[in-house]
Formats: C-alpha cells, sequence, structure tokens
C-alpha cells in the first residue's frame, strides 16, 4: 500500500496485528523490514532527549497545518463574486485548471500565475474542474461543492483525497456526469461505495487505486452499484490466475520468422 | 588497681579470661554468630547468592495522581485527554490499570463499531459529532513521530433508520433534533428508499432517516491500538492486575437543610495481580470508573450505593452487563456495495462486512428475553426466532442466507434510561464515572474522554456540557430517555 510522501519517515500503513497485550505493543509498531538498520541521527537523538521528541513532533504539525493552510475558504471572494468564482479561484491557486461554461480551460502558467478575467462574469457557472495532483483535502472540497452545475471533476493522484471526502460528494449529484479519481493513494473500496448518490455519474476512472484490496472485485460491484455509468478501473481479469489454455499457449508460440 | 585496668583494655576480665567466654562454652555463641556473618557478607559481594534489587516490572507505581480502572476506549480516552489537556505537560501521572490485556471480554473489540447522529437526546447528537471529527482526523490527534499512521478502516456509508406508522412522529421529531444540532440526515418515503435501495421490501415502513455523512462503522480495535500507542507514548503508566479494594477516608458535613452526609475520599487503591495473591496499593488522587460492564462492581468497592435505599447514600450505580449476540452470515445475491447500517422498526439491524457479500447484524432482547450474562456464549435459535425473520421481510434476498459465524459482547448497560453517566460520584468526591453507555460507548468515547478530563482539570463541563448525564438524576429520579438505542 503506498503512503503519502511525507519526510520524517512516516512508513506505508501495514498494521501489524499479530502483538497483541501490553508487553508485544512496542514490538507492534512497525514491521521490522522497514526499520533500516542505520537510523538518521535525528531518530536516534528523538529517542533519548524529550527536546528532540518535541522538536519533531512540532515540524510534523507544522506539515500538516501547511495543507490546512492550503485548503482555507476564500470567503471574501465569496461574498463579493459568488460560488463560481470562489470556486474557481481556490482551484487556481491550487496548480488546478478550471473551464466555465461556454469558456476556455484556464490554467495557472509555471510561475503559478493566472488571469483574473473570470470575476468579471460572475454569472457564468463553472463546468469542469481539474484539480489533479493539488493538495485539496476534506476542508478544501467547501469551495467545490458551492458549485451547483458542475459536470466533470478530476482529481487524479491528490494525495490528501480519501474515502471521507468522497462521502462529500452527494451535493454535486444531480449535476455531476464525469469523476476520475485514477491514482488517489488513499481512497479504498470503502469510499467509493459512497459514490452511488452520484446518479447522474456516466463516467467513472477508478483506475491504479493502490489501496483498493480487489481491484477487479471492487470494479464489478462497483459497476452494480451504477448502472448508468461507464466504469473504467481495473480489467476484472486483474488478479486471477493465468488459466491453463493461456499457460499452454505461451509455450506453444511460435518462433517468430 | 592498675593490673585490673590493663586487664580489661587488653579484653581480659577481672579474672584473666577473654571477655566473652565462659568456662564450657559460651552462651552468646560469637563463633557461630561469627560464621553467619561471614556467609551475609559473602553472598553480598559479587559472586553471591542474595540479589537486592527484585523485578518488579509487573507491579504498579505505589503512587499515581489519576488511577483509571479499565483500559478500554473509554479508559484510554480519558487517559489521552487528560494527558492533552494538562497544564504545563508531564504534570499529572496517570495509571491505566487493565484485568484483561487481550481484552477478551472487553465490549471495545466485540463491538460492531457503528458511530451515527441519529440519537435524540442533543447531548448525545453533539458527543457523536466531535468523535466522527475525531475519528477523521485520528492522524492528527493520536500521530506518533516515526510510527505509521493509523487506518480505522472507516465505511462512511451512513445510517438507514426504519419506522413503522406509531414511530414514525417520533422519528421526524428526532431528525429535526438532529439537523438542528448539524447531523446531515434527510428522510425518505417508502417509494424513494424503493428507488434508492431496490433490495429493500418497504411494506410496512412510513418513514426513514438516512444519514449521508458523519455515519458509518470502522475497525475498532485499530482505534484501541492507536489510543495505547499515542497514550504510552505520552508517558501513561500500565498495569495488568485487578482492583479489589479501595482504601477511604470520611468525614461529615451537613447540607443547607441541616441533614448529615458522610463525605468519603478513596485514598489508596489496591491492585491485585494475575494468578496471584500479591497486591500493590496505589496511592492516588482521583480514580476514574471506566469499567464498562463491570462498573456497577467497581462503584459497590467504592461505597457507592451502601446505605438505606431512597437516600443518596443508598442509591447505587444502575450499571450491569448485557450480553448481546452478533452473527456473521453470508448471502450471495444480497444487498451490494450500497448498503448502509440499516435498522429495522423491529429493532433488528444487520450491515455489509467486506467485500465478499458478507453481513453483520443482530437484535436487542426484549427484557423478558434478556440472556444470562454470566458467559459470552451464543445462542444460535435468537437468530432463527429473533433475528432473520424480520430482516427476511425487510429484505427478501436474506430469505437465503448461510451463517459463518457469530459471537457475544457485553452491553454496559444503565438500567436506568440507557445513557452514559459522566462525571463525579456527589458524595465519593473523588471518583469520577465514564461509563453506562449502553451500546454506543464505542461512537462516544472521543467526546466523553475530553469532557471527563475536562471535569477533573478544570472542575466543570467547557465544551460539551453533560450536565444532563450525571450521577445526581439517579436519585433525583430525572430519566434523560434515548429513543433510539439498538
Amino acid at each position: 500500500m503506498a503512503a503519502p510522501r511525507v519526510p520524517l519517515h512516516l512508513m506505508a500503513p501495514v498494521w501489524n496485528r499479530d502483538t497483541r497485550g501490553i508487553h508485544g505493543l512496542s514490538k507492534a509498531v512497525a514491521p521490522e523490514g522497514s526499520r533500516r538498520k542505520g537510523r538518521s541521527l535525528l531518530q536516534f537523538l528523538a529517542d533519548h532527549f524529550y527536546d528532540v521528541q518535541a522538536l519533531r513532533e512540532y515540524l510534523l504539525r507544522k506539515q500538516v497545518l501547511k495543507v490546512h493552510q492550503k485548503n482555507r475558504p476564500f470567503t471574501h471572494i465569496k461574498e463579493r463574486f459568488g460560488p463560481h468564482a470562489a470556486g474557481a479561484y481556490f482551484i487556481l491557486k491550487q496548480g488546478g485548471a478550471v473551464k466555465f461554461q461556454g469558456k476556455e480551460w484556464i490554467r495557472p502558467n509555471t510561475r503559478g500565475r493566472f488571469s483574473l478575467d473570470f470575476l468579471t462574469f460572475p454569472e457564468v457557472p463553472v463546468e469542469a474542474v481539474d484539480a489533479s495532483g493539488s493538495a485539496i483535502n476534506y476542508h478544501g472540497l467547501d469551495n467545490l461543492l458551492a458549485l451547483k452545475e458542475l459536470q466533470s471533476l478530476w482529481l487524479r493522484r491528490c494525495p490528501h483525497v480519501d474515502d471521507w471526502c468522497l462521502s462529500r460528494l452527494h451535493p454535486l449529484a444531480n449535476s455531476l456526469q464525469e469523476l476520475s479519481l485514477a491514482g488517489c493513494p488513499r481512497i479504498s473500496e470503502r469510499g467509493l461505495a459512497c459514490l452511488h448518490h452520484l446518479q447522474n455519474l456516466r463516467r467513472l476512472d477508478i483506475s491504479d487505486l493502490p489501496a483498493v484490496s480487489n481491484p477487479g472485485l471492487t470494479q464489478i460491484l462497483v459497476e452494480e452499484m451504477l448502472p448508468n455509468c461507464e466504469v473504467l478501473g481495473a480489467d476484472w481479469t486483474q488478479g486471477l490466475g493465468l488459466g491453463p489454455e493461456e499457460q499452454s499457449q505461451d509455450a506453444a508460440s511460435p518462433i517468430p520468422a | 588497681m592498675l593490673r585490673r585496668s590493663l586487664q580489661l583494655a587488653l579484653g581480659r576480665d577481672v579474672l584473666g579470661r577473654g571477655l566473652g567466654t565462659h568456662r564450657g562454652g559460651s552462651t552468646l555463641d560469637w563463633n557461630g554468630k561469627m560464621s553467619e556473618i561471614k556467609k551475609k557478607i559473602q553472598s553480598v559481594l559479587p559472586g553471591g547468592a542474595w540479589t537486592q534489587l527484585h523485578d518488579t516490572s509487573y507491579l504498579p507505581p505505589e503512587h499515581s495522581d489519576v488511577v483509571i480502572v479499565g483500559g478500554g476506549v473509554m479508559g484510554l480516552s480519558v487517559a489521552y485527554w487528560l494527558k492533552r489537556l494538562e497544564r504545563p505537560r508531564g504534570a499529572i501521572r496517570v495509571l491505566v490499570v487493565e484485568r484483561d490485556h487481550t481484552y477478551s471480554q472487553a465490549s471495545t473489540v466485540l463491538s460492531v463499531g457503528g458511530i451515527r447522529q441519529q440519537f435524540s437526546v442533543p447531548e448525545n447528537i453533539q458527543l457523536s459529532l466531535f468523535s466522527i471529527d475525531f475519528l477523521r482526523n485520528i492522524n492528527e490527534y493520536l500521530a506518533v513521530v516515526d510510527d505509521p499512521p493509523l487506518d480505522i478502516q472507516f465505511n462512511p456509508s451512513g445510517y438507514l433508520l426504519l419506522a413503522s406508522e406509531k414511530g414514525a412522529a417520533v422519528l421526524e421529531s428526532n431528525v429535526r433534533v438532529q439537523r438542528q444540532e448539524g447531523a446531515k440526515v434527510c428522510l425518505m418515503s417508502p417509494e424513494q428508499l424503493r428507488n434508492k435501495f431496490p433490495w429493500i421490501n418497504p411494506e410496512g415502513v412510513a418513514l426513514a432517516s438516512y444519514g449521508m455523512e458523519h455515519e458509518g462503522w470502522f475497525d475498532p480495535w485499530s482505534l484501541l491500538q492507536g489510543l495505547r500507542r499515542k497514550v504510552q507514548s505520552m508517558g501513561v503508566l500500565f498495569c495488568q492486575g485487578e482492583v479489589t479494594r479501595f482504601v477511604s477516608s470520611s468525614s461529615h458535613a451537613e447540607t443547607p437543610s441541616g441533614e448529615e452526609v458522610t463525605l468519603k475520599r478513596v485514598h489508596e487503591v489496591h491492585v491485585k495481580i494475575d494468578h496471584s495473591l500479591e497486591y500493590q496499593p496505589v496511592e492516588c488522587a482521583i480514580v476514574i470508573n471506566a469499567a464498562g460492564a463491570w462498573s456497577g462492581q467497581i462503584a459497590e468497592l467504592a461505597g457507592v450505593g451502601k446505605g438505606p435505599p431512597g437516600t443518596l447514600q443508598g442509591t447505587k450505580l444502575p450499571v450491569e452487563p448485557r450480553k448481546r449476540y452478533v452473527y456473521l452470515w453470508n448471502c450471495p445475491q444480497g444487498p451490494g456495495l450500497e448498503t448502509p447500517f440499516v435498522i429495522d422498526a423491529s429493532g433488528a439491524y444487520f450491515r455489509r462486512e467486506g467485500l465478499g457479500n458478507n453481513y453483520l447484524g443482530g437484535c436487542s432482547p426484549t427484557e423478558e428475553e434478556e440472556p444470562d450474562p454470566e458467559n459470552l456464549e451464543v445462542d444460535h435459535e435468537f437468530f432463527q426466532d429473533k433475528v432473520w425473520p424480520p430482516l427476511a421481510q425487510r429484505v427478501p434476498a436474506f430469505e437465503s442466507l448461510k451463517v459463518r459465524s457469530a459471537w457475544a459482547g457485553y452491553y454496559d448497560y444503565n438500567t436506568f434510561d440507557q445513557n452514559g453517566v459522566v462525571g463525579p460520584h456527589p458524595l465519593v468526591v473523588n471518583m469520577y464515572f465514564a461509563t453506562g453507555f449502553s451500546g454506543h460507548g464505542l461512537q462516544q468515547a472521543p467526546a466523553v474522554g475530553r469532557a471527563v478530563a475536562e471535569m477533573v482539570l478544570h472542575g466543570n463541563f467547557q465544551t460539551i456540557n453533560l450536565s444532563p448525564f450525571l450521577f445526581n438524576r439517579f436519585h433525583l429520579g430525572e430519566k434523560v430517555h434515548e429513543h433510539n438505542i439498538i
């Protein structure tokens, strides 16, 4: 399972459940293989000094605060220009792209600057949002949920989008037709279960989700859950072993001339 | 005279014999004593057999500021919040005493793991809302540097409560209260129910309430281990033992109306070690009763309820263990991935478990059919008679199912009004309760832990006002009745 890339050596979320009880707990902290033999000086100092441990905890909290800061709501823009402009500004600030109804895609350039022309037409609704790779999380979705006529939402490779975020998407059920969640490391099949509210969905992309335990089976269950939707994801044969016919075919394949 | 004094100085007495010797042997037996002294010196020196220091790591410390009786999710939550809210850091020594370190009978791990805001009492809704916030940000609250992030496997699928004609009005008023508090719940009619969930048979259902967000189920064992790990890193001490005695002192006081009351204060907690007669008296300032199904016994040990019935002294803690069964079955044609936690009007409930068409469910028995809480044996007849028929009527696909396994667990059942008891006892002044939640303790544990910690550290509730849940209500007879208990 892939964990979000966070320095301070937070490891993949494999929780060792074998040891139970008080005295075994200290051994149940992490799988043995992932503890590197040469632990860094900082880790060694943190184990032995309270001050260093407090410093590391402070650095960890600062990282979390950084993500929260990126997802703050832009209330002054919302009050002045309306929810569509506020949502668009939020997405553009994160590095994503926005498409208004009847207009072209607006993207920030390589330096992160974008044109503020969309503030001149606050009535035009946002049609499509591409927030791929951005740091959007549960709180940042506040800005998106106000976009009542959103038709297409791409959240590819977002490291902080998880099952809780998917449970929040139900207000967009009337308009959302396309949703892409490919490559998000924190989404599992439990979050995909809440997508059944989105009855107008026509295209759903759930490929390459590392936290889903059984991609083939999940694909089938999601297809059953949303009968009108085209679900792109794992092939249902993924995870099944090779059958005997395919194996003998490989062995008997003709040598290319 | 000079000769006498010389003899004494040289260690001989008046008659010229050595001091301490008598004709025919010495009664003081210096030789024997010298050999004993020599043996002791030899054993103390390196290489000898005597060890001065014995390993007492299994015993709890002799002094502790707070002793928490019970190491389940409630006790650990109180420990976490005490350590988090204490000022300055490291001011309070907290000891958690847990009788069974495998948690084989603990209600926490045997629970179905659901969390919902669909209650009728506003305080319950607020507790649940804070707890779901805690669970969502669990990696910020319980983060330990260098340890993997916690995954409680939360399924945000929501709860679906079905009501018949009789209960429809109550359901509607409950939903109004819930929405006022901030829960995201919507009402559905039978037609909407059939459209949304085609596998339901809405016959007999007048109204349904569906929680869209902040409701679902999770893995209680991961929450427990996450709390344990964090709480240990914050410096809370653990002990495996059983509390057998409280040593307390009494003093007399007079109420404004002139009545004499006896105030008690617990000074020592005797913790007995497993499989041994050894016990350790732990001197403490505050005791927190978070013993779950056995809280009533702990309260009796402290002297709660020893007095003439009808008075405050004679009011016992009305928490007793009640056995509840949970069954796991497999139904290949059953409801799909979108299945919420369904609670039928008859009281039977079920939820999906995993991806393989497995379902967990059960039903609370009526008062007359309460099983004997002596052990945790499962009664499979109960499933055939009381759980399967209402579920099969509600979900026709459940006509054919196969029970895979079953287990039983205890509710710390509050016989008075099925809601928790939180806060200090009016007479045993340093005993605080955090128990009696009758089946919804797991989902309220983070918030209750914070409330008890605030009560201990500040003397009042600061974030959520739980004064309706104080112990006094048992004596005054004020029931806080919760309609939505499953």
